[in-house]
């Protein structure tokens, strides 16, 4: 196993205790109310998550006006949709062309967009793909299955605790006329992040 | 600053490994530790700038030998004691006190 791989592993009984021993310590001097942190819990754990972004995404595919906007200032028009909150109070939208690819890590830490793409996963904000995303971005683009030409050119954003990007995957082809909720299912998580790309639309019969 | 934490170019981690079912939280401390630092992190005491300071000042090793939420928990434990909020030997009372009780439970 290697470093920075060891979220799957028991922790520590220390942690599991030390956790436990704040969380007491906290509710007893009345800093902490036990019901917030099953709130605070359970929106990240279950309401937050990529779907927000896909609509975001959906949206700015099906509607130029709100592309234009998304892409001048993505915070407003992020928050139009009821997206914003915690980790995504300055977001920027950066789009994908035929010429640029753009994808988003966060070396320092894992500043991610939480409003419009949840809790960031494991991999996200694991040691290998922080030290390779900026060094070998073809690289690691190849081992999430994704190969571009070499007219391509990789843009690599690295997010701050200030600033948090979301990409702009290109519409696929062959979905003229879809709605956006129809657009919004081919919207994956990967492809926000730009380490994916939106999925197919399904061949027609 | 420079440290464990600035890993951008660093070499030799390994292949990047994606976990196939993605759970949000891997263990119920993790959950607690989340909300608890959302949660003081609400009290204005500190922002994110000064939480982000407090995990990278981990041990370089320690840092490159735990999980994202053992960062958290050691940046919310520096910031609860550099702050007033707890003491280190209350924190190491109370972990005895539940570990006695747990083992009697036990």
């Amino acid at each position: 196993m290697s470093a920075g791989q060891h979220d799957h592993d028991a922790p520590l009984p220390e942690t599991v205790l030390r956790v436990k021993a704040l969380e007491s310590l906290l509710v007893e001097k009345g800093l902490v109310d036990p019901a917030a942190l099953d709130v605070l819990i359970d929106t990240y754990e279950t309401k937050v998550g990529p779907r927000n972004g896909a609509r975001v995404v959906a949206r700015a595919w099906a509607d130029p006006a709100y592309r234009r906007r998304l892409l001048e200032d993505a915070s407003a028009a992020i928050a139009d949709m009821g997206f914003c909150g915690r980790q995504g109070e300055d977001m920027v939208v950066v789009e994908n062309t035929d010429r640029v690819h753009n994808m988003v890590v966060c070396t320092l830490c894992s500043c991610y967009p939480w409003p419009v793409l949840g809790l960031p996963p494991v991999w996200y904000k694991s040691a290998p793909y922080r030290a390779r995303a900026v060094a070998d971005p073809r690289g690691v683009l190849a081992e999430f299955g994704v190969t571009l030409g070499d007219d391509v050119e990789i843009r690599v954003w690295d997010s701050t605790a200030e600033v948090r990007y979301l990409v702009l995957p290109q519409r696929p082809a062959d979905t003229d006329g879809w709605s956006e909720e129809r657009l919004a299912e081919l919207v994956t998580r990967d492809s926000m992040i730009g380490v994916g790309l939106p999925a197919r639309p399904p061949q027609a019969a | 600053m420079n440290g464990a934490h600035d890993l951008g170019g660093m070499h030799g981690f390994g292949p990047i490994e994606a976990e196939p079912d993605e759970p949000v939280f891997h263990a119920e401390w993790e959950r607690r530790a989340f909300a608890l630092t959302l949660a003081m992190g609400a009290h204005g005491a500190w922002n994110i700038d000064m939480s982000r300071y407090a995990r990278e000042r981990m041990a370089p090793g320690a840092y490159l030998a735990t999980s994202y939420y053992e960062h958290w928990l050691h940046g919310l434990e520096l910031l609860l004691v550099e702050k007033g909020f707890l003491t280190r030997q209350e924190i190491d009372r109370r972990m005895a006190e539940i570990a006695a009780q747990e083992a009697q439970e036990a």
